[in-house]
């Protein structure tokens, strides 16, 4: 409490922080000196001492590793998926109008810009929390309700509740929403702080209405780029648009359809899927890959070797059965139109269950696509009327957003939609 | 030290965009020599980095607002006295153990010095600008233009978005109450 004081002027700070100099690639060849500079300006005050000779660097830990803000795409969208995440939907409430919609976005869009880069956010009350910022991502979906308070013509057709399936067990308590942030990291103590201050942004502008969080290998215990595994043990992914080719582009940031302010950005659908684990158990290992037309080892079809083989649908047995069944979940989600297909960015879901059975597990999916009728809604029906999975699988949540492109410094995440 | 203020003349620069009337320009990176010119004035040295005013209510009264002086001259900055936009009275405030044992706040005594070189931090439970006899609502995510005077009569200005916030509840030991917790009143 002393007047003085230099607390908190120990804060990294943008952007002279050491993070930024040893991970920001830009900064990356500045070397030792700025290094010093860096910790006198952060109060570290000491000289650093006298190197004792060959000692090898330590090495950097992974959580100072960031992924950049700004830009004409949102972050987290094809940015490589991070370890966990934090799905949150929030309903607007009815005095939230055009003008304090736009003080919402600039209010999370600033903490954001700063917590992505390992930095308090403003009134941060763990600032700590804040300096690992292993890669975490925000990404802001708008559903209609907000469309509608700031440019009511301006929403895109699909932007509304899927079709109903025949599957679905949709409840309220997982569905729909005004306001998505997806919240992605490395670590789950980030994730948390995260999804902490932008949730007490909010509170003066609505209320929570669901989380879903969701977790995938932890990084590092896998090389990069392997496709995931949900709960049910499956490779899940396999068959997925890669980021940073024509085809991402195509199938996600290419809204030729959409409206304007839409340009640069996408649409994301969150399906709750879940996974009866326990009558799963029942089933014996062959009628497991035979439900999906993969092999639970590799991923591989069950007429290939590898898991990125393509399937060859027209195998069949010496009996004269197809080697990939009718109703596998391969078969049916396959499509000769090249427009139907999506991305997807999905996590697992592992809830405590108190109990001596019963489990609430399954798959948080998220997928992104230009166009949710074009490109989701036809899988998603073919699906419906077939697929042997669904004998352990329900949807009990289902929520599409539209997500806004990025912006730049100086701008907030859905600016466009106020020019619509 | 040098180096310090390179670095501290760079974060100054990154500050500017949070600055709306700041008197003189802001040096850059490249240019440490704005540190030794002594014939400035005071605001001309000035910035604020991350600054944030607490949301209250008019019917609150008062509020604080917060973040980072810079001064990034040779000579140390005196901040005398301030104004805010939506607020009748403005106070520089510090906060001090009482006699109780208590934390209370209070007018600090001869201002906010900002060292030459250096940042002078508030933040809630330290020395804070205090915003009183609110003329309305501070609501979450609208801006307050907050201007100070230095001693030696210049002065600077900046905008500070308001966030909610739940702490900086310290009493208030000057007047306005009786050291109850009617300072900053939650609500």
């Amino acid at each position: 409490m002393d007047g003085d004081r230099q607390g908190s002027a120990e804060r990294p700070r943008t952007p002279f922080s050491r993070r930024h100099l040893l991970l920001g690639g830009a900064a990356a060849g500045l070397g030792a000196s700025a290094l010093v500079g860096a910790d006198l300006l952060a109060g570290r005050g000491e000289p650093p001492a006298p190197a004792p000779s060959p000692a090898p660097a330590p090495e950097e830990p992974d959580g100072g590793e960031t992924v950049p803000f700004h830009g004409p795409h949102q972050a987290g969208v094809e940015t490589p998926p991070q370890a966990h995440a934090n799905f949150v939907a929030f309903d607007l409430a009815a005095d939230v109008d055009r003008e304090r919609t736009r003080r919402l976005l600039t209010l999370l869009t600033d903490d954001v810009a700063k917590l992505s880069q390992g930095d308090a956010a403003l009134a941060d009350s763990e600032p700590e929390l804040a300096y690992v910022p292993a890669r975490l991502t925000v990404t802001f979906g708008f559903g209609p309700g907000l469309v509608e308070r700031v440019a009511p013509d301006a929403a895109p057709s699909w932007l509304r509740p899927l079709p109903e399936f025949a599957v679905d067990r949709l409840r309220d308590e997982w569905s729909d929403g005004d306001l998505l942030l997806q919240v992605c990291a490395d670590d789950p103590l980030t994730v948390a702080h995260a999804t902490r201050m932008l949730t007490k942004d909010v509170r003066a502008f609505g209320a929570v209405r669901w989380v879903q969080a969701g977790f995938r290998r932890a990084r590092g215990s896998e090389a990069a780029g392997t496709t995931m595994r949900n709960l049910m043990g499956q490779v899940d992914g396999t068959v997925n648009t890669a980021p940073g080719t024509d085809d991402f582009e195509r199938i996600v940031w290419d809204g030729g359809g959409n409206p304007d302010w839409l340009r640069g950005g996408t649409s994301l659908v969150i399906r709750r899927i879940a996974m009866d684990l326990d009558k799963w158990d029942r089933l014996d290992r062959s009628g497991r890959e035979e439900s999906v037309g993969r092999r639970l080892a590799d991923g591989a079809p069950l007429t290939g070797s590898r898991e990125h083989d393509e399937p060859d649908f027209d195998a069949v047995t010496p009996l004269g059965f197809p080697v990939i069944a009718e109703f596998a979940h391969i078969r049916r989600a396959r499509t000769d139109d090249p427009a139907e297909r999506i991305f997807r960015r999905a996590y697992n879901y592992d809830l405590p269950v108190t109990g001596s059975e019963g489990q609430d597990a399954g798959l948080v999916f998220a997928s992104f696509q230009a166009d949710v009728d074009r490109q989701f809604v036809p899988i998603q029906k073919r699906l419906d009327e077939l697929d042997l999975l669904n004998e352990w699988i329900s949807p009990i949540g289902s929520a599409v957003f539209a997500i806004p492109p990025g912006c730049e410094e100086g701008g907030f995440v859905g600016e466009t939609l106020f020019d619509a | 030290m040098s180096t310090t203020k390179t670095a501290f003349a760079a974060m100054a620069a990154a500050a500017a965009i949070a600055l709306t009337g700041c008197g003189g320009p802001v040096a850059d990176a490249e240019a440490p020599a704005a540190a030794e010119d002594a014939t400035g004035t005071a605001a001309e040295s000035f910035s604020a980095e991350d600054a944030w005013v607490k949301a209250a209510t008019e019917d609150d009264g008062m509020t604080g607002a917060f973040g980072i002086l810079g001064n990034a001259s040779g000579t140390d900055a005196t901040v005398v006295s301030a104004t805010a936009s939506g607020a009748g009275m403005v106070e520089l405030h510090e906060v001090v153990t009482g006699d109780d044992g208590n934390s209370v706040m209070r007018e600090k005594e001869g201002g906010f010095t900002i060292p030459a070189g250096g940042t002078h931090v508030l933040e809630p439970g330290a020395d804070h600008i205090m915003l009183m006899a609110l003329e309305k609502d501070l609501e979450p995510g609208t801006e307050v233009a907050v201007a100070l005077e230095f001693s030696d009569g210049s002065t600077a200005e900046f905008t500070a978005p308001v966030k909610a916030y739940e702490g900086a509840n310290e009493n208030y030991d000057g007047g306005h109450g009786d050291g109850h917790d009617d300072g900053h009143a939650e609500h």
